[in-house]
Parts: C-alpha cells; structure tokens; sequence
C-alpha cells in the first residue's frame, strides 16, 4: 500500500510541476521580462581574461537596468533576466549553449562570448537564430568579409589592424621626434591575437623607418621569458613591442623588470590595462605602454569604474570592460529604438542609430566601430588612453625611465 | 653561452620542484595523480592569502601551508584513494582507477578554487629584484627556488637513501608485495609517501607563487610538466627527475635563445619523446621484474 | 560478400537489426527539432564515434591512448586548410590518411612503452603536434585561424556522423572476427603468450591503431565546418582526449558498444550540470566523477551486467516470495 501512495504523490508531484511550466509558458504572452543569455568562459583557458572584462561587466548592466525599473519597450518598462552560461573556453560548448538559449530557453537576446576564436565558432548559431550579435573581446582582420556573410554581427573592439597601426604610428612619432632610436624589438605570443597583429605591424614598422633587431613568438601558456629578455637586451634596441596575452603580460614584464631592461618605450598587450598589471608591478609599471585604453578624465568612465567595484567588487580594466558595458548599452538603447523585441527590427536599429554610452558617442559604420583607442599607458597608476582612432581624451605620452 | 646554462638551470629548478611531489605519489604510492597542478595551484593561492592578509612571506608560509598539504593529502589518500588501491585487482586496474578518480579531485579542486577566489589573475611581488651573477641578472625569488628546490632535492634523497623508514619506502616503490612481506606496513608506507609528496608539492606551489602568474584553472599546466619530467627520470627516482628537470629547463632555454623560442614547447614534447625512445623506462628507470 | 554473410549467427543478424533500427531512429531527430536537441545529440554521437573508436584499439590492448586531440586536430586541418580548392570528400579522406600515417608511426615508436608511459607519451605527442602547427602556421601563413565556410548545417553533420558510427561499428565487428581481433585479444590478455604462439605483435597493434585514429582524424575532419573557425587550441583541444578516455572507461571497454553506455549518460549529464549549476560546473562534475568511479568500478558496462544478473536472481526471490505469502495466507 506504501509503494502506491508514493507513487502518487509522485505522480501529484509531477503533474504540479507540468502545470507550473504550463502556468510559465503561458505568462510568456503576457511578457514583462526580457530574457538575455550570455555564455562565456567561467573555467578553462579563457576563464582568468573573462573573469575581468566579461561577467562583471554584464552584471554591472543587468543589475543597472533592473535599478531604472527595466528597459523601455515601446513605451512599456521591462526589466532583464539574465542566464548564465560556462562554455569552458570550448567551441563545441559554446556552441551548444547559444543552442539551448536558443531553443530551449527561448531568451530575447544573447551576449555573445569572450575571446575572438569563440565568437567566430558561435556566429553561425546565433546569426540561424536571428539574434544580433553585438561582439566585444575579439580583434581580427577580414571583418568586412564576415559582416558580409552575417550581416548581424557588430563589431565594437576594434581591427587588429587598427590597434597594430595605432602602436606604430605612435612609436614613428616618437622616433620623428628624436625622443627614440630607429631598433625595436617584436615580440608575439603564437596565437591568433598575437600573430594577426605582429603580422600586420611588421611591415608597417619597416614601413615606418625602423630596424627591428630581434624578432620572435613563443607558446601560449610560457611563463618563463629570460632568454627572450636577454636576448633583446642584447639587441639594444629603444622600443619593445610584445602582442602578449595574460599570464605572459605578467610574465615578460617582470623578468624586464628584472634584467632591468633598458628601454624607452615599453609596450604589451592584453591585460596591461588590467588593474592586476599596476598591483603586480608596483613603481615598475609606470610609462609601461598596452594595448586599449580609456579616457581616463571622462566622468562617465569614472563613474563606471567605481560603480562597478561596488557592484561586483571586480575593479574593470582599462580597455574592454567598458566597451563590454557599452556594448550593452547598445543592445539596450536599440531595443527602445525598435520599440520592440523584434530582432530584425533591432538589428536594423543597432545598424542605423547613434548611440550615448560610456564610451561616448557610438555609430556603426558597416557594422563595424571605427573609432577606438589603440594604446594606453600607466601614468601616476592609471591607466590612460594615448593613441586612438579619433576619440577625444588622449593624454601625450612619457618615456619609460627605469623599472624602479 | 654561461647565460643560457644559468637560466637553463634556474628554470629547471623550477620544473624540479614542480615534479619532485609526484616523483613519490605515483613512485610509491602508485597513484598516478592528475590533480597534482591543482595541490600546486592551493598553495600558491594558499601563499597569497597568506602574504596579502597577515603579510607572512611565502618562505616563511611553507612552515605552514606543507603540513596543512600534508594532512589534507593523508586525508585524500585514506579516504578517496585506499579503496581503489584495496580493490584494484593488478596494477593497470589501479593505473585506470586513479586516473579516473584523481581527474575527480582535479575538477572538485578547481571548483573549490573558483568558488573562493574567481577565475582571474593573481600574482604579487616578492623578492623580484635582480640578482647579478657572471654579469646577467636573475631574480631572486628564482634563485630561491633554485635553492630550495636543491634542498629539497638533497633531504629527500638523504631521508630515502640513508634512514630506515627511508629504506622501507623504496621497498613499497620497488615491490609492494615483497615489502610486505618483509614486515613493512605497506598501507601506511604509501599513505606517508603520498601525503609527503602532498606537501613538497605545496612547498613548491608557495615557492612558484613569487614569480608565477597563476589562476584558479591553471593546474593542468603544471601537471603535465610534472608528468613529462616524472616519466622521464623514471618513475620514483628522486634523482632521474632532478636531472629530467634541468634537462629539460637547460633545452627549453637553448632553444630559446638559440633557434626559436616558438618551439620552446615542442622541444619539451621532442626531448620526452627521444628520451623515451632510447630509454624507455625514463633515465634512471629500471626494467620492471 | 556470400561467405561472410553465411558466417552470420542468429544472434549476430539479429544485434545488426536493432542496430540498424536505432540509428534509423537517431537519424529521424532533425525532423522533430534542429534546435538544442539536435547539438546536443551532435554532441553525443561525436563522442560515441570518437570512443568507440579509440575503444578499437585500447579495448582489446589495454592501452590507453591520450592522442585523441592530435587525429582529431589532424582530420580537421585536413578540412580546413584545403575547403577552397577541393571537394570536402576528398578532404576527409586525406583526413583519414593523415591521421592513420601519424598513427602507424606512433606506433611502430611506441610499441616498446607500456603501462603509463604509453600513456603520457600519447599526451606529450598530441601536444608536440599542436605546438608544430602553431609554430609552422605562425612562421609561413598568415594567422592562425582559418576561416571554414560550407553550406553544411547540423543536422548534415549529425548524419554523417551517425553514418561514420555505423562503419566504426561494422569495422570492430569485422575485426573482432578476423584473425587481427583474434591475436589482439591474445595480446590484451598476455603479450609474452601472443608473442610465443608466433603473433606478430607489434603488426597487430600498429594495424589496429591506424584504423582507431583514422576515424578520430575523420571525426575532426567532419566537425570542421560546424566551427566556421579553427585554430590550433580549439581544433587540438587535450580536454579532447580525456573526455574520450573517460567516457569509454566509464562505459566499459569490453565489448565494442559498451562505450555507448558511457557517452549517452554522460554526455547528458555534463549537459545537465553545465544548465543548472553554471558557476559550480567544475565542482558537481568532479563530485560526479568520484561517485561513478567508486559505485561503478566496472563501468556502466559492469552495472547492466549485475544488474542482469540481479534481475535473474530476484525473479527467483519473487516465486519464492509468492510461495510464502500463499503460506501466510492460508494460515
């Protein structure tokens, strides 16, 4: 008799719960939520980058949005859901995440992922599923290209292009100038990030009048850089120029700090605009040269970054956290334009209007933003932008003096 | 070219400390263990804590964080590993086993590791300054662990060679069943053997945590080198991985400097794989009976 | 053909049958959803093909292959680097070939290492051979990504996959029933015995591990275009060859579907745990983990046998049963 109740309640159990989902899905009608997916790596690889630029960013705008009373729909507040995936720094997961918001949690909106080799993989299912795929952390050439093949992917970081010139241009002044010799050392992590960049900075450097005297990628994933320090120690030159990723970052400055590398202008790439940089290299960071870059004077970015301290309790970094936030900004200020959760009337929207972020005034020219900083430089510990592509704000830049 | 030969040792200080741990848990205890990165990666976070909350230096943190390892490892080895050891009916049984269940640990270590301090990065400065010897810097804290790596090295290979329970964990290592016989408590042998490898693993986490840049996921990294250099020397020899390790640190930095250092990880992999061609049980490896 | 037909047992025509149906039934999937369904189940038939096949090998041999990644990466590149000048056919086949040629060599190099050393040196090849396509993309091509477009959907490639699955099967069937499958399970159950009864031992194992990675380097060579996008850390994933290793231990490796018994599960609870807990993914699947490995020490494979064997028992149990409830009543 025991067995048959609790195959009841089993069944009562479950009949409850069937008519919770119908109760659910019928509310959907009555929408007033607007439900946003977003995957991206909590482990793996790519976890320690999206850890700083990624998920408090998005947190940052879910829980700001929420705070106004939601985002305005057609003259109706709506306030946002957020659903959280880890794609475990795989394509194939990420894949199937995007699928599941897709599909099977029907969200309105997806944040597409951190890392350029993850949100190439995913554009496929986000374009079949109509969504607009408004990316950040990915810098590659042959954007046209993609644009053209998904017409609803948007593009906000910057080229690799770009950001390479940006750091040649800079360093062909300084050496027009006299403040610099013509040597330069390159360096480049043996990853999509470092090589398109190397690739496209190298002719332009010789292009530019200078000698490259040593030349070189390592692994992903090195942490040890003596031979390579030494080596353009060596090779005497006054500017070294590292496309380098995260642990490496860390790694190639400290062993310069170290050998007391003499050098004028110091510049590596990602996460050199990550607070970790400044804390880990105390007095050693000042007038080291990264890639990114903030308006440090501007309110706005202020505002942002002590908000989202608060927050989180994650300080952003100087470059692509609050192009992160903007990036939503977007998605936000598109959806009050299209009146509508309609994603082709927002895509047409985020394709056509202007837009007011922390990041200033925003246009998409092509789907592409075309206006974006290219350098920064630790100044007084902070972060300042010094090169862009036509952004108000650069501070003029100082030559590093010793690592002390 | 004495530049080359330094830094090359330097750095395989560091792989020896690195490998040295899992010389014992896998030549021992016979646990061939994938979470030995992640025992690594506790400390250095373990290191931090301790440097960023009581200001304790990461030297003085090993006098803490290896006997915590210590009992933790004793811990996991009783209580997650006997079994498998007890019902592994030969040794390829415990072979699969252990990779199975330590791949566990690996992911419960992770998620502990995320759970209590995020995904990003941490490092901190500690004794990075430079250090001149034959007229090119070095830092310190490498030279450090250099030192310590040496000491440790020594003292293991002292207590093995030269002390009676010493003598008894080389039995276990070298035939569990005839050790036993020989009235040796193999249980408790192995259980020491993979709590001590345990915690020179740790000291060696604390140690690496002043030059390393290390996040919650970084484990796997460091597991792998271990493996490459414990195979390599030969599994339970202290000696063989010592020298793995400086083989190894000396031919990554030669090819930095010399050919490339884009390659520095394939010479790793080509190094491994010739010297398991010629020696297949790894340098000082001997034939299994 | 004939005298291989005649050679077919009962039973053997009878398991083709139900085969057969079953994969008729998975093939029907696109039509009832192309969605997240669909990924997934992509997902899970990748992962049978993949530890089906390496079961090929390391069933029989007990060896344990951690070279999943660098067939699988080879098979993709294969794609990928040739997509706009030849047919994608052709390309999988140059998938196959490349990777059953690496595998031959890392087997006639190998065959001396047993036991761990085998494994770990499978490891340090597949990574050896990441680190060179990196290197050799870095230095004499332009970037490292390759763009892969085709007009293939998912739903194209989950029937090529399932397709793939069914040769991966006929081919252990076969060889499980040639001689090659005979004197490879000689060698998995002694290797001195196999080699005195005049076994050629190292020909067996090279043989067999070619055909195993063959179909891994196929496996990559189809996914390919579901990425749009390949770069060596994706394509030579290591995280590859353990789930393989994994999910075909979990499942069982002694007979050539038990790995089914592992991926499905597995494949779905990984996918369940990444839905529910997306901060403590790491956490509840290590938890998950050691559970498996200490309730299931013979695999799933092990459990359906007790389980069997259980049910046979227990149905005596209940005749028993009914025999003294009858007595209980009539007293």
């Amino acid at each position: 008799m025991k067995r048959r109740t609790l195959l009841k309640t089993a069944a009562g159990t479950m009949l409850a719960a069937g008519m919770a989902t119908g109760l659910m899905a019928g509310s959907a009608f009555a929408q007033d939520t607007i439900k946003i997916g977003a995957s991206a790596p909590k482990t793996g690889p790519l976890a320690g980058g999206a850890a700083v630029t990624y998920w408090p960013a998005v947190q940052l705008w879910v829980h700001d949005v929420n705070e106004r009373g939601g985002i305005d729909v057609g003259g109706k507040k709506m306030k946002v859901e957020l659903i959280e995936y880890d794609d475990k720094t795989s394509n194939e997961e990420a894949i199937k995440n995007y699928q599941r918001l897709a599909t099977v949690d029907k969200v309105d909106f997806v944040i597409p992922p951190y890392g350029t080799g993850i949100n190439l993989a995913v554009a496929p299912i986000i374009a079949k599923n109509g969504y607009p795929h408004i990316a950040v952390t990915a810098v590659a050439d042959g954007l046209e290209e993609f644009v053209k093949r998904w017409p609803n992917t948007f593009w906000t970081l910057g080229t690799s292009q770009g950001m390479a010139q940006g750091i040649v241009d800079l360093l062909k002044k300084m050496k027009d100038d006299g403040t610099i010799n013509n040597k330069l050392a390159l360096v480049s992590v043996a990853d999509a990030f470092g090589i398109e960049m190397s690739k496209t900075a190298k002719p332009a450097f010789e292009a530019a009048g200078f000698d490259i005297v040593y030349e070189t990628s390592y692994p992903l994933t090195q942490q040890d850089f003596a031979p390579i320090i030494s080596a353009a120690k060596n090779a005497g030159p006054d500017s070294f120029v590292a496309f380098s990723y995260p642990p490496d970052t860390f790694g190639l400055t400290q062993q310069a700090t170290i050998a007391d590398l003499p050098i004028k202008a110091y510049y590596t790439g990602v996460a050199t605009a990550f607070p970790a940089f400044a804390q880990a290299n105390g007095a050693a960071a000042e007038g080291v040269l990264g890639i990114g870059g903030v308006n440090a004077d501007d309110p706005k970015i202020q505002d942002f970054i002590k908000r989202q301290k608060e927050v989180t309790g994650v300080e952003p970094d100087y470059w692509a956290s609050p192009v992160q936030y903007a990036s939503l900004q977007v998605l936000e200020q598109a959806i009050t334009a299209a009146g509508s959760l309609d994603k082709q009337a927002v895509i047409k929207a985020i394709g056509d209007s202007t837009f007011d972020t922390i990041m200033g005034e925003w246009k998409f020219e092509n789907n592409i933003i075309t206006k974006f900083w290219t350098a920064g430089q630790w100044q007084g510990g902070h972060f300042k932008g010094v090169a862009s592509t036509g952004l108000p704000g650069e501070v003029p830049i100082i030559l590093k003096k010793g690592w002390k | 070219m004495m530049e080359i030969l330094i830094t090359g040792i330097v750095l395989g200080g560091t792989y020896a400390l690195i490998a040295v741990g899992l010389t014992l848990q896998y030549g021992v205890a016979r646990i061939m263990n994938l979470a030995n990165g992640e025992n690594l990666v506790f400390a250095c976070f373990g290191a931090f804590w301790l440097w960023s909350t009581l200001a304790i230096n990461p030297v003085l943190g090993v006098i803490f964080i290896a006997p915590v390892a210590f009992v933790l490892n004793w811990l996991i080895y009783v209580y997650a590993l006997r079994p498998l050891v007890n019902r592994a009916r030969n040794r390829g049984q415990l072979e699969v086993d252990s990779i199975l269940a330590t791949f566990g640990l690996m992911f419960i270590a992770q998620g502990v590791m995320l759970l209590g301090f995020g995904g990003g990065y941490y490092n901190y400065n500690f004794l990075s300054e430079p250090i001149t010897i034959l007229g090119a810097n070095y830092g310190l804290n490498r030279i450090v662990a250099l030192g310590a790596a040496a000491f440790i090295a020594a003292a293991l290979y002292l207590f093995l060679n030269h002390t009676r329970y010493g003598t008894a964990i080389r039995a276990v290592a070298v035939d569990p069943t005839a050790a036993g016989l020989v009235a040796i408590d193999v249980p408790r042998a192995s259980a020491f053997a993979f709590a001590l490898g345990g915690a020179l693993t740790a000291a060696s986490g604390a140690l690496l945590s002043t030059f390393y840049t290390f996040n919650a996921s970084m484990g796997t990294l460091f597991t792998m080198k271990a493996l490459i250099i414990v195979i390599m020397g030969g599994v339970g020899d202290v000696r063989g991985a010592v020298i793995a390790a400086l083989l190894l640190g000396i031919t990554e930095t030669a090819v930095a400097s010399l050919i490339d250092p884009g390659l520095t990880l394939a010479a790793t992999y080509a190094l491994f794989i010739l010297v398991l061609l010629f020696r297949p049980q790894g340098i000082f490896g001997r034939h299994p009976a | 053909m004939t005298p291989l037909l005649a050679t077919v047992t009962r039973k053997e025509a009878r398991i083709a049958l139900f085969g057969a149906a079953a994969l008729a039934v998975a093939a029907t999937l696109p039509l009832f959803d192309t969605g997240f369904y669909l990924s997934l189940a992509l997902n899970v038939a990748m992962y049978v093909v993949l530890c089906t096949a390496w079961t090929l090998f390391s069933g029989p041999t007990h060896y344990i292959s951690l070279a999943s990644a660098a067939f699988f990466g080879i098979g993709t590149y294969s794609v990928a680097l040739g997509i706009d000048t030849l047919p994608f056919p052709l390309l999988v086949a140059v998938g196959f070939v490349a990777s059953a040629a690496l595998a031959g060599l890392v087997g006639i190099a190998t065959l001396r290492l047993s036991g761990v050393y085998f494994v770990i040196f499978t490891l340090g090849l597949a990574e050896l051979v990441r680190q060179v396509v990196t290197w050799a993309q870095t230095n004499f091509t332009h970037g490292v990504g390759l763009y892969v477009f085709t007009d293939f959907t998912e739903t194209h490639i989950y029937w090529m996959l399932l397709a793939l699955a069914a040769i991966v099967y006929v081919t252990g069937w076969l060889v499980n029933r040639s001689r090659l499958g005979f004197a490879l399970r000689i060698i998995g159950n002694d290797e001195t015995v196999a080699r005195h009864v005049g076994i050629d031992t190292a020909r067996a194992k090279v043989l067999l591990f070619m055909i195993s990675g063959g179909f891994i380097g196929i496996v990559g060579a189809c996914l390919a275009p579901r990425f749009a996008y390949v770069e060596p850390p994706s394509a030579f994933n290591p995280m590859i060859s353990f789930q393989v290793v994994i999910m075909a231990l979990l499942g069982g490796t002694g007979r050539l579907w038990a790995p089914l018994l592992g991926v499905i599960p597995f494949t779905i609870l990984f996918d369940q745990v990444s839905a529910y807990f997306p901060n403590h993914t790491s956490l509840v699947i290590g938890i998950a983990f050691m559970a498996v490995v200490y309730l299931l020490p013979r695999g799933v494979i092990g459990f359906v046998d007790d389980m069997r064997r259980l049910k046979k028992r227990f149905r005596i149990v209940l005749v028993e049963d009914e025999g003294a409830l009858g007595k209980e009543r009539a007293s």
